[in-house]
């Protein structure tokens, strides 16, 4: 069964007003337990709106959205449960962090779950070390860090309320190359680890075609696509006119194909490109 | 939950009240108050009111918002016209039970008063439906310009208030998203107990410090990046023009003031 699944979900921004906006119109899917979702979509294609529906904290103007099978808002008071479950990772998460030390801003989370001291406890340091957060940084003031620890940090904090499923939403804006594959490399493992679902906003299609099992694309607050890579890169052209990007590589092998190379596959990962071509060359004895 | 909190409550729009110099909006809204107050008479909120009404229809502002600005002095409204119902005694008793006594003028005094409260929150709430504030800073800038000459650091005083108006929605955009994070990491923000509810909202209030701190450092730089040295010799993009229309809307502003004063004179 899909743990996540959405029907009908609409939602306008204020409804009534002269600055009425539909950002998520109709939207229906259903994510399956374990995935690793990649959500794309222009800046102002709905894809933050539409994630943050996922742990109720908007309230679909109309349809429904259910998590493993029950509709999150059937009973207005289990929704806190509802975002224990659901972990949402907002954009600069960096911004909320407000505790004196980083073990402490770590803990709020399961502290507001009501977890005992112990389980607090084991949770932030393991947490922290996925993280890549060293003893000694916990005990400091969040507001002394660097940019990215500051961002692991608030990363973590969310962590350490074990979500069945996690949300982050563009985790590596304004990050270094290097701070950006970090952060990327200990979701991948954390998603390995846990097994646990992720949904992944962003809009490099680099860092998504990466690491994702499926690709959700978002335009202009409808669903354009919810697929495998394969298939959403097999409409790369579409996906180029809509103003996205698609990875590098899957352009090289599209114009490539354009100019009469035999190619059958989607490509979207280099390791995937340079297998293909040596197998070419080893078919043609040049290698 | 702040997205419908809008300051200034600016309604934009295309109208001529829109359209009008936000001086003379400003002088005519300064008339206005004057007029009811100065009026003694029923006839004087009659005209009163008659000016308000054109104003409004003018305005093409929704009578619904009219209304909405209302709502906020509704009890205000309440406890004057009933104090000025049970404690004026003079006049002719219209009902009487034990200490209770209500009589005419009481009567005729309570409607006056929610009457004028109504109009003139009504009038001024109109200002700023139709005038951004941005051009009513604008304008209280040009206004105050005779104050220069008593070093009055008029400028100053108007970038300050341009400024704190164009970081209100930034500021309530800011809180609503530090509010969504903080929701996610579990706060609950309300229910529970008024210490909870204290204790929850220090999540909310020293993020939002320490943006707006950083905030007004990150202007402070970009402003001087651009050579912001005060007010001497800067000049601005819009200049406020005054035309015909503005003047005409001032001399009718007027000659409603006149016709009270002309009204009580009569009385």
């Amino acid at each position: 069964m899909a743990i996540l699944k959405t029907e009908q979900l609409t939602y306008t921004y204020s409804q009534g007003s002269p600055f009425e906006k539909t950002a998520v119109d109709n939207v229906d899917i259903e994510i399956e337990e374990g995935e690793f979702v990649g959500v794309i979509g222009h800046t102002g294609s709905g894809k933050s709106t539409l994630v943050q529906h996922f742990n109720g904290l908007l309230r679909p103007t109309s349809g429904r959205v259910l998590l493993d099978g029950k509709d999150i808002w059937e009973d207005k008071k289990n929704i806190r449960t509802v975002r224990f479950r659901v972990g949402l990772v907002f954009q600069y998460p960096e911004y909320q962090l407000f505790e004196e030390t980083v073990y402490r801003d770590i803990a709020f989370g399961p502290r507001n779950m009501g977890l005992s001291d112990a389980e607090i406890d084991s949770r932030v340091r393991s947490t922290a070390m996925a993280v890549g957060l060293s003893d000694d940084i916990l005990e400091r003031s969040p507001f002394e860090l660097s940019g990215g620890q500051k961002r692991r940090a608030a990363i973590a904090g969310v962590l350490a309320m074990y979500p069945q499923v996690l949300i982050l939403d563009e985790p590596t804006a304004g990050l270094d190359p290097k701070g950006r594959d970090m952060i990327l490399s200990q979701i991948e493992d954390y998603h390995k680890r846990s097994g646990c679902t992720v949904l992944l906003v962003s809009h490099s299609m680099e860092d998504v075609a990466k690491f994702a099992t499926k690709i959700l694309v978002m335009n202009e607050s409808r669903l354009f696509c919810y697929d495998t890579p394969q298939a959403v890169f097999k409409r790369s052209e579409e996906i180029y006119d809509m103003g996205l990007s698609v990875p590098q590589i899957t352009r090289v092998f599209d114009i490539m194909k354009k100019r009469g190379f035999d190619i059958h596959d989607e490509i979207y990962t280099v390791k995937y490109a340079v297998e293909l071509v040596a197998n070419e060359l080893r078919k043609k004895g040049r290698l | 939950m702040f997205r419908d909190i809008t300051l200034g409550q600016y309604f934009p729009g295309n109208s001529i009240v829109h359209r009008l110099d936000p001086r003379f909006k400003i002088i005519m809204t300064v008339i206005f108050i004057v007029t009811l107050f100065i009026g003694q008479s029923a006839v004087s909120l009659e005209l009163g009111g008659v000016f308000c009404v054109m104003a409004i229809v003018l305005s093409r502002i929704p009578w619904k918002l009219i209304l909405k600005s209302l709502k906020p002095i509704v009890l205000i409204l309440v406890i004057t016209s009933l104090l000025n119902l049970f404690f004026i005694k003079d006049g002719l008793p219209v009902f009487e039970w034990r200490f209770i006594k209500i009589t005419e003028t009481g009567i005729n005094t309570s409607v006056f008063m929610v009457v004028r409260i109504a109009l003139l929150i009504a009038g001024t709430s109109l200002l700023t439906y139709t005038t951004s504030p941005i051009m009513l800073t604008d304008a209280i800038e040009s206004l105050l310009s005779p104050l220069k000459a008593v070093r009055f650091p008029v400028h100053d005083l108007a970038m300050m208030m341009t400024i704190a108006l164009r970081f209100v929605p930034t500021l309530i955009e800011e809180t609503d998203k530090i509010m969504s994070a903080q929701k996610a990491r579990g706060v609950d923000l309300d229910g529970g107990k008024i210490m909870d509810r204290i204790r929850s909202v220090v999540p909310i209030i020293i993020p939002l410090f320490v943006s707006a701190v950083r905030r007004a450092g990150e202007l402070a730089t970009a402003m001087e990046c651009r050579c912001y040295r005060g007010g001497v010799g800067r000049t601005k993009m819009r200049s406020l023009k005054f035309g015909p229309a503005d003047i005409i809307a001032l001399l009718i502003s007027i000659y409603f003031l006149a016709a009270v004063i002309f009204v009580n004179a009569k009385l």
